[in-house]
């Protein structure tokens, strides 16, 4: 299935899990933030979330700014 | 002397806050933050590239210092809150810069957008800076919205022109009774010492340290600058006067 992935159409597998995929990617859940389907999806929901088709997820982490 | 900043309910002791963007190497980060003994530090929220290997800055910024993430990118209110929102998620705590852009060319603030981004932030009990063109009006709005600062610029952002606005942000620091935070355009340790001078309660500086050829001592310097802008402004600047006015006496010796 097709999931949207920091605004790219990504193939995952049916039963993903968000903390699979995350862990997949090589991220520290510590480092991150997640937008999941447009709501901010806190760190303790994470382990809930299933992926479906067409679920739109955003990842993001801090970087250098000003 | 009794001279506090404080701002969401922290006291601040450095006057200058600093920008961790364009550095040469993130690993400088922390003799940086150390040597501007800057306790606010900025960061920019990003998506992830999964292409790339990139690195969590985080890990640069000491534990001790306030996390400030702006909301760079956001080209209205709705994304500005929207960047806000995820910032906080991160757990980093509840200061947010608001920085709301549409210009390309001179990435000037929009004040408008700004104000209504802060209006909603602030009822959802973020610490509010935002960043602005330094109007009187508009930051009596900001203030009436509940900002904890104003973020007024000296001059386009990366620019290093220094305090081109400097009479607009002399009437903010003369009007508005919450911190007035010089940002952006100040390119050198004299153009902070200048702000400070002037009565700025704070600058934020990045690009003129992140540029420098020696960014940590660019950092020190910055940090005399500002400790030496704020005291001359604490202790009154004597007055300017038209003609010489002798500082030795001229009588009482060959005539």
């Amino acid at each position: 299935m097709f999931i949207t992935l920091n605004g790219k159409q990504t193939e995952v597998d049916n039963g993903t899990t968000l903390v699979g995929l995350i862990q997949s990617k090589g991220l520290e859940p510590e480092s991150i933030v997640v937008e999941y389907n447009y709501e901010v999806l806190p760190r303790e929901k994470w382990d809930s979330v299933v992926l479906k088709e067409n679920d739109n997820l955003e990842v993001l982490r801090f970087v250098g700014g000003g | 002397m009794d001279d506090k900043l404080i701002i969401g309910g922290r006291e601040i002791i450095s006057r200058l806050f600093i920008g961790t963007g364009k550095f040469p190497a993130n690993r400088i980060i922390p003799d940086v933050v150390r040597m501007s003994g800057a306790q606010v530090v900025t960061v920019a929220l990003r998506r992830i590239d999964f292409d790339s290997d990139e690195e969590n800055m985080l890990r640069y910024i000491p534990k001790d210092c306030i996390l400030m993430p702006n909301t760079s990118g956001a080209r209205n209110a709705e994304e500005a809150v929207r960047i806000a929102r995820l910032a906080r998620a991160s757990g980093c705590g509840n200061f947010i810069k608001i920085e709301v852009i549409s210009d390309n060319r001179y990435l000037l603030p929009d004040n408008l957008e700004t104000i209504k981004a802060t209006e909603i932030l602030v009822k959802e009990g973020f610490i509010v800076l935002p960043y602005m063109n330094p109007d009187l009006m508009d930051a009596r709005r900001l203030k009436d919205a509940g900002a904890a600062a104003v973020m007024p610029l000296g001059a386009p952002i990366g620019t290093n022109k220094g305090l081109k606005t400097r009479e607009m942000i002399k009437i903010l620091i003369d009007e508005i009774d919450i911190p007035v935070i010089v940002d952006a355009g100040i390119g050198k340790p004299s153009d902070a010492c200048e702000a400070m001078e002037l009565g700025a309660d704070a600058v934020l500086v990045n690009t003129a340290i992140a540029t420098a050829g020696d960014p940590v001592v660019m950092a020190e310097a910055f940090a005399n600058a500002v400790i030496a802008g704020r005291k001359a402004y604490l202790s009154g600047l004597g007055p300017v006067k038209e003609y010489a006015e002798a500082s030795s006496p001229l009588t009482g010796f060959l005539r």
